[in-house]
C-alpha cells in the first residue's frame, strides 16, 4: 500500500517587490507574469501568456535592481526590486510607443481595430497624445489575396506574435521576418510572396494574437461600432488583469 | 458669490487646413458651455467668424494637415500670429486620412482625378494659378512649424476640447484622462 | 532544380546550420537569389520557406533582386569619406550614368555602399562581387571602369589590384613572439585541463573584442557547465568601423591563433571550433584554409591531436554575410547556426547555451593569440606587461588623418598622444576610440590612457584633425548605425533611425533646437532599453559629440527657430511638373510663407 501523502504546510511563496506592491511568484515565473497574475499591470505589446518571452518591443521595461531590463524576460527572484510606475520607466515607455507610431502608418480613425488595439490602448495608458518625432510614413504593402483575412503591413509593429503562433501552436509557420533594421518586414510563406497563396485558416491561433489592426478577418468590419470597443469600456490597465485575483499564479492573462 | 475682476479675455484664431471641419463641429458640440467659454475667449479669425486673418493671437487653434501650398501659407501665418498653437485632431498630429495617399505619386494621382478617371472625358490637369498646389506628401503640423499642444481625435471629444481649453484658459497644462485621449 | 544548386546543397552536407553559406554559394553562382531557389533551398533542407526568405533578407550581401553583372560595394566609413570616397564614387558612376543603388540597364553594374571594409588604413575602398579592392585613386577607378566595360569576369582582373597591404607600424609582445606549432598545444597538454584554466585565469587576460570579459573566467565556466559538447568559436567579424588588426593577425598570424583555439579546446574539453569570418576578407580564406591543412596534416588538428589519446579538435570556416550585429556574440552564434543575425536574450549565456544550446566560449582573434601565448610562456610573463586591470598589450588600428596609418601595438596604459605622436598626427581635433560604438575624445582628453580603467578600446582609434567637420564625422556614425541595426528591438530599429533623420536634417540645413533635443533623448532611450551592444552604443557618439563638439552643433542650426523638416519647394515639384505652372504661386520660400 502507498502511505499516505503528508499534507504539505503552506510554505509561504516567494515574493519582489514592485513599486509599492510585495508580488508573490513561482519560481519559473518572469517578473511580468508575476505582475499580471497578481492584479498589477505593467505595460506590454510583445508579450503574451501562451508564448515563451520575446523581448522585442521594449515596453514592458522596468528599472530592477536599479537597471533598466524588460519585465517580461527577467526571471522573477526573491528581493528583486523593480520599478514600474517611476517617471523616468514611464519616459521611456513613452518613447518607445511614440517610435512605433513614428515608424508606421497608424491612421486610427480608419483602422478597423481601434478600439481593440493593444498600441493604442497602452499609448493612452501612457497619455500620449502626440507621436512627437517626425513621421516616416513608410510605404508599406496591404495585401488582400486571401479569402478571409487581410494583412495591412502599414500597422504591423513586428511583434512576431503571428510567426510564433504559426510555427509553435499551428505548426504552419506562415508567417517570417526578414529584412533588418527600419527596412524588417512580415514575409508569409508563398514564393509569390501572397498571403493567398499560403494555407492560413482563419481559425488559426495566428490569427487571433496580433495587438494591433495588421491581421484583419475579413467581413467583419465595423460589427461593433468605433466607441464602444474593448478599451472604451475599460483602460487597458484594468483589462488585462482582470480575473488575475480569482486565478492567482496563473500567469497573466491577457485578452 | 465671487466677483473676479475680469481677465483680459484669451484671443483665439481657429482654421481649418486639410481637415474635414469635423474637429469645429466638434468644438460647437461644447453646446452651451460655449457661453461660459466666451466670458474667457475671444474669437479672432475663424471659419465661425467673418475676419479672414488674424491679428495676435494668444492661441490658435489649427485642425487639418499641410496637403498643399497654401495649408503651408496659412499655418505659418498662424505660427506668427499666435503665441500658442494646437493642433487639433488626427490630421493636424499624423495628416490623418489624407496622408494615407502619401505611398502614392502625386503625379499619378492627377492624371487619374483630371485626366484617366472614370467618366472623365477630354480632361486636363488645373493649372490655375488661383488653385493652390499640392505637396507631394501630406505632412502632419509639426513637421513645418513648432506645435505647443496636441489634442488626437478624429474629431476629438467635445469634452477633451473643452478640458484642453479650460485648462489653458486658466494657465495650466492641459492633462487628459481616460476617455478623453481617443484616436478615432 | 536551378543549375548548381544541388553542388552547393550537396558541398554544404543538406546541413541547415549552413544556410548562410548555401546562400553565399548561389550568390557567387547566380549574383543573387531568386525566389524560387529560395524554395528550392527551404525544401531541400527542409525549413519553411519564409525563414530561409528571412536569412537572404537580412544579409547585406544577399541580394533578393537581380543585381548587376558586377557588383560594386563602396566603403562608406568616415575614413574612406576623409580619403575622398565620396567624389571616386560618383566618378565611377557618371562613366555608367547610374545612381547610387540602381542597376544598370544592360544590367551590367549595380553600386551600393557598405559599412566599412576593414580597409582604414590603404582606403578608399570597394568591394566587386565580394572582392576588395583597396588604394582608391582617380586611375584606379578609371582601370576598374575599363575592366567593367571589357565584361572580364572579376577573377581575371589584374591580381594587383586586390592586394591588401599590411602596414605594421609598432610591434610589441603580441606581435613579435613567435610561437613554433604545436609549442603551446605540448605545454597546456602538460599542464592538463585544469591547471591550463587556471594559468589564463591568473594571466589576467581580458578579452579583445570589446566587452573585456575576463578570459580565464569564461573558459572555466564553460567548462564547468554540463552538456554532451562543447564548442570554441572565434569571433573573426571585425564589423567594427576602424577596426583591421584581426585582419592583419589571421594574415599573419593565422597559426597562433588555430593554436590557442586547440588549447581552448584542451581546457574547455571542445572538439570542434569555428571561424566566423567576416565576407569582407575572403582573400583570407585561402590562408586559413591552408594553415588548416597544414595542422591537421602534422597532427595537430583532428583525431589524437599529438598523440594525446582522445584529445581531438578540428574547426571550420563560416563567412559572413555582410552584418555588424554578427560581431555581437549571440548574433553571431544564430547566424552560425543558420539563421537571421539576431542577438538571443540572456540568460542564459553562451557559456551554457551556446551554439545549438551547448556551452561555447566566444573569443576574439586577438584573445586566443594571446591565449597561446599565455599557454606557452605562462602567466607572470603575460601580466609583466600593461596596468593593475589590464594586462598585456593593445593591438590598435590606426587611421584617418595621421602620416602612417597601420597597426601600432602597445602595452595597455599608453597614452592617446603617445599614439598620436607616433602615427604622426598633427593639429588633431579629435579620436574616436574603439569605433562609432566606442568614445570620441576631444582634445582636452589626450592625456587618458588606453586601458579598461580609463578607455577601454575594441582596437580602432580613428584620427580627425581641425580641418574636419564633427557634425558631418557623427552624422557618418549615425548612418552606421541604421544601416547595421538589426531590428529586432523597437529602440535601435526606430531610434537609429530617427538619429540619422535628425542628422540628417542638421547637415542638411533643416535642423532646430528640437532636433538637438531630441538627439540626446533618443540617444538616451537607446542606452537605457536596447536588447545589445550596437543599440546600447549607437548614441555613444551622438551623445558624445553634443557634449564636446556643442559649438559645432549649434552652428548648423540655420536659426532658432523651428524650421521644416522638408524641402519645401522641392516638394511640389512633382505638382509643377504635372501642371506645367512656374509662376510665383508654384513656389514655396523656405525661409518664409
Ligand atoms: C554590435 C557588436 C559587435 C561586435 N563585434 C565584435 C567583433 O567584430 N569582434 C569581436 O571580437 N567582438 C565583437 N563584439 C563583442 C562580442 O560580443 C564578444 O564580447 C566578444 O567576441 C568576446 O570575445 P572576447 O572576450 O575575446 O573579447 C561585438 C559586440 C557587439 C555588441
Ligand atoms: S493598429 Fe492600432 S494604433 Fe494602428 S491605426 Fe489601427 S488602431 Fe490605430
Ligand atoms: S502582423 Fe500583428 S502579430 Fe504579426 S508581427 Fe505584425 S503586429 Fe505582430
Ligand atoms: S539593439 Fe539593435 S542590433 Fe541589438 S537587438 Fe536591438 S535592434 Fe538588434
Ligand atoms: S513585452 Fe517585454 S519586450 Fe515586449
Amino acid at each position: 500500500m502507498m502511505p499516505p501523502t503528508p499534507t504539505a504546510a503552506p510554505v509561504p511563496r516567494p515574493t519582489f517587490q514592485l513599486d509599492d506592491h510585495q508580488v508573490p511568484f513561482t519560481p519559473g515565473q518572469t517578473v511580468i507574469q508575476a505582475a499580471l497574475a497578481a492584479g498589477i499591470y505593467i505595460p506590454h505589446l510583445c508579450h503574451h501568456p501562451d508564448f515563451a518571452p520575446h523581448g522585442s518591443c521594449k515596453v514592458c521595461t522596468c528599472r530592477i535592481n536599479g537597471r533598466m531590463a524588460t519585465s517580461c524576460t527577467f526571471p522573477a527572484a526573491e528581493g528583486l526590486q523593480v520599478e514600474s510606475e517611476a517617471p523616468e520607466v514611464q519616459a521611456l515607455r513613452r518613447d518607445l510607443v511614440q517610435f512605433l507610431f513614428t515608424e508606421g502608418n497608424h491612421f486610427c480613425p480608419s483602422c478597423e481595430q481601434s478600439g481593440d488595439c493593444k498600441l493604442q490602448a497602452v499609448a493612452y495608458d501612457l497619455g500620449l497624445l502626440t507621436g512627437h518625432y517626425n513621421p516616416l510614413f513608410p510605404d508599406r504593402p496591404v495585401d488582400a489575396s486571401h479569402s478571409d483575412v487581410l494583412l495591412d503591413t502599414n500597422r504591423c509593429i513586428l511583434c512576431e506574435l503571428c510567426v510564433r503562433a504559426s510555427a509553435t501552436m499551428d505548426g504552419k509557420s506562415i508567417f517570417a521576418l526578414s529584412g533588418r533594421g527600419i527596412t524588417k518586414h512580415l514575409v508569409v510563406n508563398a514564393e509569390s510572396g501572397r498571403l493567398g497563396d499560403t494555407i492560413l485558416a482563419v481559425t488559426d491561433k495566428a490569427m487571433s494574437v496580433c495587438p494591433v489592426g495588421a491581421l484583419i478577418r475579413k467581413r467583419q468590419g465595423f460589427r461593433v461600432p468605433i466607441g464602444q470597443r474593448t478599451y472604451d469600456a475599460a483602460p487597458i490597465r484594468e483589462i488585462a488583469v482582470q480575473g488575475a485575483a480569482t486565478a492567482p499564479g496563473t500567469g497573466g492573462q491577457t485578452p | 458669490m465671487t466677483t473676479v475682476a475680469p481677465k483680459r479675455k484669451l484671443r483665439v484664431a481657429t482654421t481649418s487646413l486639410a481637415g474635414c471641419f469635423g474637429c469645429h463641429m466638434s468644438l460647437l458640440d461644447i453646446d452651451e458651455r460655449l457661453v461660459d467659454l466666451l466670458d474667457h475667449i475671444e474669437l479672432d479669425s475663424s471659419p465661425l467668424t467673418d475676419i479672414k486673418s488674424p491679428g495676435m493671437c494668444d492661441l490658435g487653434i489649427i485642425e487639418g494637415g499641410l496637403c498643399n501650398a497654401e495649408n503651408v501659407h496659412v499655418l505659418r501665418h498662424m505660427r506668427e500670429r499666435c503665441r500658442v498653437l494646437v493642433a487639433l485632431g488626427a490630421c493636424a498630429i499624423t495628416g490623418g486620412l489624407p496622408a494615407q495617399r502619401n505611398h502614392l505619386d502625386i503625379r499619378d494621382c492627377l492624371q487619374t482625378v483630371y485626366m484617366t478617371g472614370v467618366g472623365v472625358h477630354r480632361g486636363f490637369i488645373p493649372n490655375d494659378p488661383e488653385l493652390p498646389l499640392p505637396l507631394d506628401k501630406v505632412h502632419p503640423l509639426h513637421d513645418v512649424v513648432k506645435v505647443d499642444y496636441f489634442l488626437p481625435g478624429c474629431p476629438p471629444p467635445a469634452e477633451a476640447i473643452w478640458q484642453l481649453l479650460t485648462d489653458l484658459v486658466a494657465g495650466r497644462t492641459p492633462q487628459l484622462g481616460h476617455g478623453l485621449i481617443h484616436y478615432d | 532544380m536551378k543549375r548548381g544548386l544541388s553542388e552547393v546543397l550537396a558541398g554544404n552536407a543538406y546541413d541547415p546550420t549552413r544556410l548562410v553559406q548555401i546562400l553565399r554559394g548561389m550568390m557567387e553562382l547566380e549574383g543573387y537569389i531568386s525566389p524560387s531557389v529560395i524554395t528550392e533551398i527551404a525544401a531541400a533542407l527542409d525549413l519553411p520557406r519564409s525563414a530561409v526568405e528571412g536569412v537572404a533578407g537580412f544579409y547585406s550581401f544577399f541580394e533578393t533582386e537581380p543585381r548587376g553583372r558586377y557588383r560594386v560595394h563602396f566603403s562608406d566609413n568616415i575614413t574612406d569619406e576623409l580619403q575622398g570616397s565620396v567624389e571616386l564614387r560618383q566618378r565611377l558612376l557618371d562613366a555608367f550614368h547610374l545612381e547610387l543603388g540602381e542597376v544598370s540597364r544592360d544590367g551590367r553594374l549595380s553600386v551600393k555602399l557598405t559599412s566599412c571594409t576593414g580597409m582604414c588604413d590603404q582606403g578608399p575602398a570597394m568591394l566587386v562581387n565580394g572582392r576588395p579592392i583597396a588604394r582608391l585613386t582617380p586611375a584606379r577607378i578609371g582601370a576598374i571602369c575599363s575592366l567593367i566595360r571589357g565584361g572580364s569576369p572579376v577573377d581575371q582582373w589584374p591580381e594587383n589590384l586586390f592586394t591588401v597591404d599590411t602596414h605594421l607600424e609598432r610591434a610589441d609582445r603580441l606581435l613579435s613572439t613567435p610561437i613554433p606549432p604545436g609549442a603551446a598545444i605540448d605545454a597546456a597538454l602538460a599542464r592538463g585541463a585544469a591547471e591550463t584554466l587556471a594559468v589564463v585565469r591568473r594571466s589576467e587576460l581580458r578579452g579583445r573584442g570589446g566587452a573585456g570579459f575576463g578570459t580565464g573566467q569564461k573558459w572555466t565556466a564553460c567548462a564547468a557547465a554540463p552538456g554532451p559538447d562543447r564548442y570554441v568559436v572565434c569571433n573573426a567579424d571585425e564589423g567594427e568601423p576602424g577596426t583591421f588588426k584581426d585582419r592583419v593577425l589571421l594574415m599573419h598570424h593565422a597559426d597562433a591563433l588555430i593554436e590557442g583555439m586547440t588549447v581552448a579546446g584542451l581546457a574547455i574539453g571542445a572538439r570542434k571550433g569555428f571561424i566566423y569570418l567576416r565576407a569582407e576578407y575572403p582573400f583570407l580564406k585561402p590562408t586559413l584554409e591552408a594553415t588548416l591543412a597544414a595542422r591537421r596534416a602534422a597532427g595537430l588538428l583532428g583525431k589524437d591531436i599529438r598523440g594525446q589519446r582522445g584529445f581531438d579538435f578540428d574547426v571550420d570556416l563560416h563567412m559572413g554575410a555582410g552584418a555588424y550585429v554578427c560581431g555581437e556574440e549571440t548574433a553571431l552564434l544564430e547566424s552560425l547556426e543558420g539563421r537571421r543575425g539576431i542577438p538571443r536574450n540572456r540568460p542564459p549565456y553562451p557559456v551554457t547555451h551556446g551554439y545549438l544550446g551547448r556551452p561555447t566560449v566566444v573569443n576574439n582573434v586577438e584573445t586566443l593569440i594571446a591565449t597561446a601565448q599565455i599557454a606557452l610562456f605562462g602567466d607572470e610573463w603575460f601580466r609583466t606587461l600593461g596596468t593593475p586591470r589590464s594586462a598585456g598589450t593593445r593591438v590598435l588600428s590606426v587611421s584617418g588623418d595621421v602620416a602612417r596609418p597601420g597597426i601600432y601595438e602597445y602595452p595597455f596604459g599608453v597614452t592617446v598622444s603617445q599614439v598620436l605622436a607616433d602615427a604622426g598626427a598633427e593639429r588633431t581635433q579629435a579620436v574616436q576610440v574603439s569605433g562609432p560604438s566606442g568614445t570620441l575624445l576631444a582634445r582636452k582628453e589626450f592625456g587618458r590612457r588606453i586601458a579598461f580603467e580609463d578607455v577601454p578600446s575594441a582596437g580602432a582609434f580613428m584620427v580627425f584633425d581641425e580641418s574636419r567637420d564633427m557634425v558631418r564625422v557623427v552624422d557618418n556614425f549615425a548612418r552606421f548605425f541604421a544601416h547595421e541595426s538589426c531590428g529586432f528591438c523597437t529602440p535601435c530599429r526606430v531610434g537609429t533611425t530617427l538619429v540619422k533623420q535628425m542628422m540628417g536634417h542638421l547637415v542638411a540645413g533643416q535642423g532646430s533646437r528640437r532636433h538637438l533635443k531630441d538627439l540626446a533623448r533618443v540617444s538616451k532611450v537607446m542606452k537605457q532599453t536596447s536588447q545589445c551592444g550596437l543599440g546600447g552604443t549607437a548614441g555613444n557618439p551622438i551623445l558624445d559629440g553634443l557634449e564636446k563638439f556643442e559649438p559645432a552643433f549649434y552652428g548648423r542650426l540655420p536659426s532658432l527657430e523651428v524650421r521644416p523638416v522638408f524641402d519645401l519647394d522641392a516638394s511640389l515639384a512633382p505638382a509643377r511638373e504635372a501642371t506645367g505652372r512656374d509662376d510665383a504661386g508654384a513656389h514655396l520660400d523656405p525661409e518664409r510663407g
